[in-house]
């Protein structure tokens, strides 16, 4: 215990830098994600039949692998493969390749809770706007939005706390986050090594951030009960 | 030549033919009733003439003006129809009122929105939108409505939503008001307030379309009444000769089934 009181503010110090890191994907991946998941959503909508096909399947195929085995490819395909390094190098580079990973793969999970949402709206809403003048972009933005947005905060609250937790998948290509940072102090950082706790009391970051988060989204909910 | 002139509207939805060649005309200022039982593709015309549907075939004139030509390509483009769907208003059965603004704020929507396309409207835009917002206003309060206007439409009775509904139709000054069974979704002890916004409406000479189970209200409100049977108008004449002495023994034979009511 001693031990751990000891180590405890250069460990802080380090967790707090590699939950930095896990922050600015968060932020990175949602700011990326939720409008490029409304064009997916389009896109799975359109009328052209090709392009609903094309995107129907890039979203199942996004869907249907582990988040994981993308940041791998992602980041290792351009420069194994392809021979080009387009992600540029180190730290920076590995942020630039997860990002858009993540942006990729939370975005084909929004596009569906989007497509629901805007589906789920009665056609009374469209008509009601047709017969008034509306054209199409005002009935969407002036009509559907606010009712999608109303019916679509729950399910993405859902997917906005995964990412919270899924930002560690991005220890895999040895981004520096927050378990990464946890990690350090097993093998040796700082002065310490053979120290496990750190990695352990990473989760107490998670919940903390979680906790914020939810909270948040609850407060929107409840905010955007002024109608039905 | 009449004001409204329906002239062989057929539409078929797949293999079902939901309406044959229809042709009827009006007055301005006139009230029409359009009785029937369901299927018999009432609601169908009157999608039609706010082109929620567009005919297979047919002309549709207003003040001597062609808004639908079936033979017509240019006439059946989506952004011609926009402009032209302003000549006619439509009240649904179930009001589609947009849930997240107010009942002023409904009325005045669709007028705020076409109003950003006159030229003027950067020079006068306060004016423009006080003047909207003060007839939004009357109208409500002339649909007993003068204390609702700050309430969402969920906070609001089936009546009370079906009147803001009219005053949103009638803010944008439609030619012709239609109705598409307007009390069925109300339950009867608040159908009659609706009804007397309707009446009220037709005492003004307001033009009017009404698709009704109302029977009694379908007489008594209207100058001309048509009685559709399977996609075709079966018999068409005033109240009196409708109600009073139909022609056709299936008219006779639907009117038999409200003998209690009217």
């Amino acid at each position: 215990m001693n031990q751990i009181a000891e180590q405890f503010p250069v460990v802080f110090d380090a967790l707090n830098v590699g939950f930095l890191q896990t922050l600015k994907l968060f932020f990175v991946t949602l700011l990326g994600a939720l409008p490029l998941g409304l064009i997916i959503a389009f896109g799975s909508m359109t009328r052209i039949w090709p392009i609903r096909i094309i995107t129907r399947m890039f979203v199942g195929i996004i869907r249907g692998t582990p988040l994981m085995i993308q940041l791998l490819i992602f980041y290792y395909f351009p420069g194994l493969v392809l021979k080009q390094n387009i992600w540029g190098s180190g730290e920076a580079g590995r942020f630039f390749a997860a990002s858009i990973a993540f942006i990729i793969n939370y975005a084909c999970y929004f596009s569906e809770i989007y497509r629901g949402g805007i589906q789920g709206i009665p056609v009374g809403q469209e008509e009601a706007g047709l017969v008034l003048g509306m054209k199409p972009r005002q009935i969407f933005f002036k009509v559907k939005l606010m009712q999608m947005i109303k019916r679509i905060v729950p399910p993405i609250s859902n997917e906005v706390i995964t990412l919270v937790k899924d930002t560690s998948l991005s220890r895999i290509i040895a981004l520096q986050e927050l378990i990464w940072a946890g990690q350090a102090f097993m093998k040796g950082s700082r002065g310490i090594s053979g120290a496990i706790w750190p990695l352990f009391f990473t989760g107490v970051y998670y919940l903390v951030w979680n906790g914020l988060v939810s909270f948040g989204l609850g407060r929107l909910e409840k905010k955007l009960d002024y109608f039905r | 030549m009449a004001f409204l002139q329906v002239e062989n509207i057929q539409k078929s939805f797949g293999r079902t033919e939901v309406l044959k060649n229809i042709s009827f005309t009006m007055e301005k200022g006139e009230v029409l009733s359009m009785i029937g039982s369901s299927g018999s593709g009432k609601t169908t015309l009157l999608r039609c003439l706010n082109f929620l549907e567009k005919p297979g075939s047919g002309r549709i004139i207003l003040n001597n003006e062609v808004l639908f030509d079936g033979a017509d390509k240019m006439s059946r483009r989506s952004s011609e129809i926009r402009k032209k769907r302003l000549h006619f208003g439509l009240v649904f059965q179930n009001f589609n009122l947009f849930p997240q603004y107010t009942a002023l704020k409904n009325v005045m929507l669709a007028r705020e929105l076409l109003a950003k396309e006159q030229p003027d409207y950067k020079q006068n835009k306060a004016a423009i939108h006080r003047q909207i917002r003060e007839e939004a206003m009357h109208l409500l309060d002339q649909m007993g409505l003068a204390d609702k206007m700050n309430h969402y439409p969920h906070q609001l009775s089936g009546g009370q939503c079906q009147r803001v509904a009219i005053a949103r139709a009638l803010n944008l000054q439609p030619d012709i008001l239609c109705f598409d069974e307007p009390t069925s979704a109300l339950d009867p002890e608040l159908t009659g307030e609706v009804l007397k916004v309707i009446r009220e409406l037709a005492d003004k000479n307001t033009t009017m379309i009404i698709v009704t189970h109302e029977m009694a209200f379908a007489r008594d409100v209207a100058s001309k009444v048509i009685f559709m049977d399977d996609g075709l108008i079966c018999e068409m004449g005033t109240p009196q000769e409708v109600f009073g002495n139909p022609s056709q023994e299936r008219t006779r034979q639907f009117l038999g089934n409200y003998a209690n009511s009217l």
